[in-house]
């Protein structure tokens, strides 16, 4: 009898824990696409190839978008340029190269940290070194080497994973036929890697293109007569665009604000779908 | 004609697995040398020794000498690369790179330099040949690898190693993953190789051993007990410790 | 047998090595800034005013206690939000979901952790003030409290990411030995499983709890911008300042090099100094979450 009584306790309190659980994740996920589908429904009837295409008028109140998205474009650009060669030669280095001493460990001990600076403090650094102390001006180069600063551990990480998740015994029988240990990374490891240090890169990138304190005080500036020039010129970019006309220009139409949203919304989310095909598109045509 | 000459090899790995205690052994050109005994004792740290394959593991130690063309092949400063491309290695499990069969069986070409499009052909298919795989794959060249059955991957890996025309095979359980018929007809193929070259093969049973030696050495627990033909150490051994394995009382 | 033959190699393996050591120079190089931009603070400014209860640089109070306390309010009330439903979600995710549920609800949850904060600021601002300013009947919506549940959202992803790897790496043996044990799954979940994954659930709110803390501009947006001391009851419900919003929301508009401008640098080194204290203990904690979170932390 105790038994029976126990047991159905036990089942009840299942019941009731499971349903909860089931609860707490509705709660969690609810408002995700609620969250998604407002900005969706929102800016929709903002987006034309007029928003998409133009330069903004009448103090961003009116007109379009298009020095904003470029500027994200060229941050971004200049984002990979800088921390994919550096972020894939470290990863490698950590997976084919590094002996388990206490100087990986020191490395390793930096990767994360660098993972946890706040945004703003590279905004700080970003300002003291690149803006300052080398003379490089609110710039898209300043910015770009901030970014990139801040996307490093992301790929290195990423590109280090995937490197490890390639089977020793390739590198073994390259080895015994003879393959030097570039030869065996360059001609196995790396190209099986490539999927998952591709869809690393893509996610640190799209990171680096929604962020805006990093960029607040290296190279974003609200108000641009024309496209920039050169890498040296300062840059108008759609997260500091958004930030500005949502909390500082009175009588901003909200339309223009939620099509802002959805453009680096889309640009972002994009950039997300198209690491996640590429992803499960490798895994499906893995040999081994 | 003594290929390979070892004296007093003692290799340490640094969590003490598999390691080899004062190892001396003579190894005959253009034969079969096989080396059997129990699991752990010391014949794959063994074949792993003789191309330097050891030096991806964790060492802790390595004395003693092993001379291949009156080179001690221990010393730091000899070229590996080159070695592993004269003593070449096949693995238990087949292993093929994630690469057509022909560049599998160009590999180790390719990385030593060779280039020319009309060599690396002939040799790939000269090394297929000696692997009794042309026939069945000269259609099919540039199809992935893993599309071949398990004996047909693992004569690939074969002729891998024979593409770069070494003087010693090493062959670490070569079918202990093969049904009996794939592996009767590797062993037949190594009877055909050792005319070319000296080949040194750790099987997975004992049968095996004795079918295909024509030298043996017995290993046990990182030991070398019995050292002598394949005859003498299968039917009259010297040591009741080999005597016993070879009649199964354990094992 | 001639030496190595690796010449051709010498070049890209030096190349490798050096962009291996290259983390350790970021670090030192952000620091080194850090502190030369930050410490002269301390010759202008005396410890003693630096904490201190009043920041109002125009009449030149440097005293940071509100904004530190203000991002400890934020931080705290949103990991509370934050952990029973990240937390609770990757139990059941991991545990309870039929795998093709996992598969809808997971790429869901990834799509939040890739939203920008400014995203989330600018939904802040116009949907969550407004309404919570209605829905709790207080002064304004642009408070702490709206700020926790925006940094709530940002750091689930990352607590039901990592604790989820942490709840899959437990064998499954463990799980049947319970049940054969005549435990519901529920028990075991509890009894188990989820004291088996314990570092990695402890990393992954470390993880969270640094993501809340160095997060700059959802809280920049909604919480007010107001540097009082948060120490009345009711101070969870009326706006605050962190230290990431304040360096964020001044610095556009010192002259470098003034006291305010090497005030913010200074505050620039206290979070440094948090978030490397958080993120090292995080991995004294664990090393395999760790790897996992290098990748998701950023």
């Amino acid at each position: 009898m105790m038994k029976a009584t126990g047991l159905n306790r036990a089942k009840i309190a299942q019941t009731v824990g499971f349903n909860l659980l089931r609860l707490v994740t509705v709660i969690t996920v609810i408002p995700i696409i609620g969250l998604v589908a407002y900005i969706v429904i929102s800016g929709a009837p903002a987006i034309s190839w007029e928003f998409i295409s133009s330069a903004p008028s009448n103090g961003m109140r009116e007109g379009g978008i298009l020095p904003a998205i470029v500027g994200t474009l060229y941050l971004t650009l200049g984002t990979a340029i800088f921390s994919v060669p550096i972020g894939v030669l470290a990863g490698i280095y950590l997976a084919e190269y590094a002996e388990e001493n206490i100087l990986t460990r020191i490395i390793r001990i930096a990767i994360i940290n660098l993972a946890g600076i706040p945004s703003v403090v590279y905004g700080l650094f970003g300002l003291g070194l690149f803006v300052l102390f080398l003379k490089l001006g609110t710039s898209i180069l300043a910015a770009s080497l901030t970014l990139s600063i801040m996307t490093l551990p992301v790929i290195i990480s990423t590109t280090e994973e995937a490197l490890r998740s390639v089977p020793n015994s390739f590198r073994v029988v390259s080895t015994s036929l003879g393959a030097t240990r570039w030869q065996t990374v360059r001609r196995i490891t790396l190209p099986q890697a490539l999927p998952g240090i591709i869809t690393g890169i893509i996610l640190g990138l799209e990171r680096a293109a929604g962020e805006t304190a990093p960029i607040l005080f290296t190279g974003a500036t609200f108000f641009l007569p024309q496209l920039p020039q050169s890498p040296l010129d300062a840059t108008m970019a759609l997260p500091y665009h958004i930030f500005v006309i949502s909390t500082q220009i009175p009588g901003m139409p909200i339309q223009i604000q939620y099509g802002t949203v959805l453009v680096l919304l889309v640009f972002v989310l994009g950039m997300n779908l198209i690491a996640t095909l590429i992803r499960s598109r490798a895994r499906a045509k893995r040999q081994w | 004609m003594k290929e390979i000459l070892v004296r007093n090899l003692s290799v340490r790995y640094s969590d003490d697995n598999e390691s080899l205690k004062n190892i001396s052994l003579e190894i005959e050109s253009r034969a079969i040398t096989v080396l059997f005994g129990p699991a752990g004792g010391g014949k794959s740290t063994f074949l792993r020794t003789l191309n330097r394959l050891n030096d991806l593991a964790d060492l802790k130690e390595m004395k003693g000498e092993v001379l291949f063309h009156n080179h001690n092949i221990l010393v730091p400063d000899i070229d590996v690369i080159d070695l592993r491309r004269k003593i070449g290695m096949v693995f238990s499990r087949p292993v093929p790179l994630p690469l057509s069969i022909f560049d599998n069986v160009a590999y180790g070409l390719v990385m030593a330099g060779e280039h020319d499009k009309e060599k690396l052909t002939h040799l790939v298919e000269k090394a297929l040949k000696q692997a009794f795989l042309w026939d069945e794959v000269n259609d099919r060249l540039k199809d992935s690898a893993y599309s071949l059955s398990g004996g047909q991957q693992q004569r690939v890996c074969l002729a891998r190693v024979l593409a770069l025309e070494p003087e010693v095979i090493l062959l670490d359980e070569p079918t202990s993953a093969l049904d009996p018929i794939v592996t009767s007809y590797i062993e037949d193929m190594l009877r055909e190789l050792k005319k070319d070259y000296t080949i040194i093969i750790a099987p997975h049973n004992v049968q095996q051993a004795a079918r295909v030696a024509d030298y043996a050495a017995f290993f046990l627990m990182g030991e070398l007990i019995e050292y002598g033909s394949g005859i003498d150490l299968f039917q009259v051994p010297k040591d009741k410790r080999t005597s016993d394995y070879v009649t199964g009382r354990f094992g | 047998m001639r030496k190595q033959e690796k010449k051709g190699d010498l070049v890209i393996n030096s190349v490798i090595r050096i962009t291996g050591y290259s983390s350790i120079l970021f670090v030192v190089l952000i620091l080194f800034f850090l502190l030369r931009e930050g410490l002269p603070a301390l010759s202008s400014t005396p410890l003693s005013a630096i904490f201190s209860t009043r920041w109002y640089p125009i009449e030149g109070y440097y005293g940071i206690l509100p904004l530190i306390l203000g991002s400890l309010l934020i931080t705290i009330a949103s990991t509370l939000i934050a952990l029973p439903f990240g937390i609770g979600t990757a139990v059941f995710l991991s545990e309870i979901a039929p795998p093709w549920l996992r598969d809808i609800l997971k790429p869901i949850i990834e799509i939040l952790a890739g939203i920008p904060s400014v995203v989330l600021g600018f939904i802040g601002i116009l949907v969550f003030a407004p309404f919570f300013r209605n829905f709790l009947d207080i002064p304004t919506g642009l408070t702490a409290f709206t700020g926790a549940i925006l940094l709530a959202l940002i750091s689930i992803p990352t607590i039901v990411s990592v604790a989820e790897d942490a709840l899959n790496t437990v064998p499954n043996s463990y799980r049947q030995a319970s049940l054969a044990l005549g435990a519901t799954q529920w028990q075991t979940i509890w009894d188990v499983t989820l004291p088996a994954a314990k570092t990695g659930v402890l990393t992954a709110v470390m993880l969270g709890i640094g993501r809340s803390l160095g997060e700059t501009m959802a809280v920049m947006m909604v919480t007010g911008n107001a540097p009082v001391m948060p120490l009345q009851l009711n101070s969870l419900f009326r706006p605050v300042r962190t230290m990431t919003a304040t360096i964020a929301s001044e610095m556009g508009e010192v002259a470098s090099g003034s006291q305010h401008y090497q005030v913010l640098f200074f505050i620039g080194i206290t979070l440094f100094l948090l978030s490397l204290v958080i993120n090292i203990t995080a991995s004294l904690v664990s090393t395999k979450a760790r790897q996992r979170s290098e990748r998701l932390l950023s």
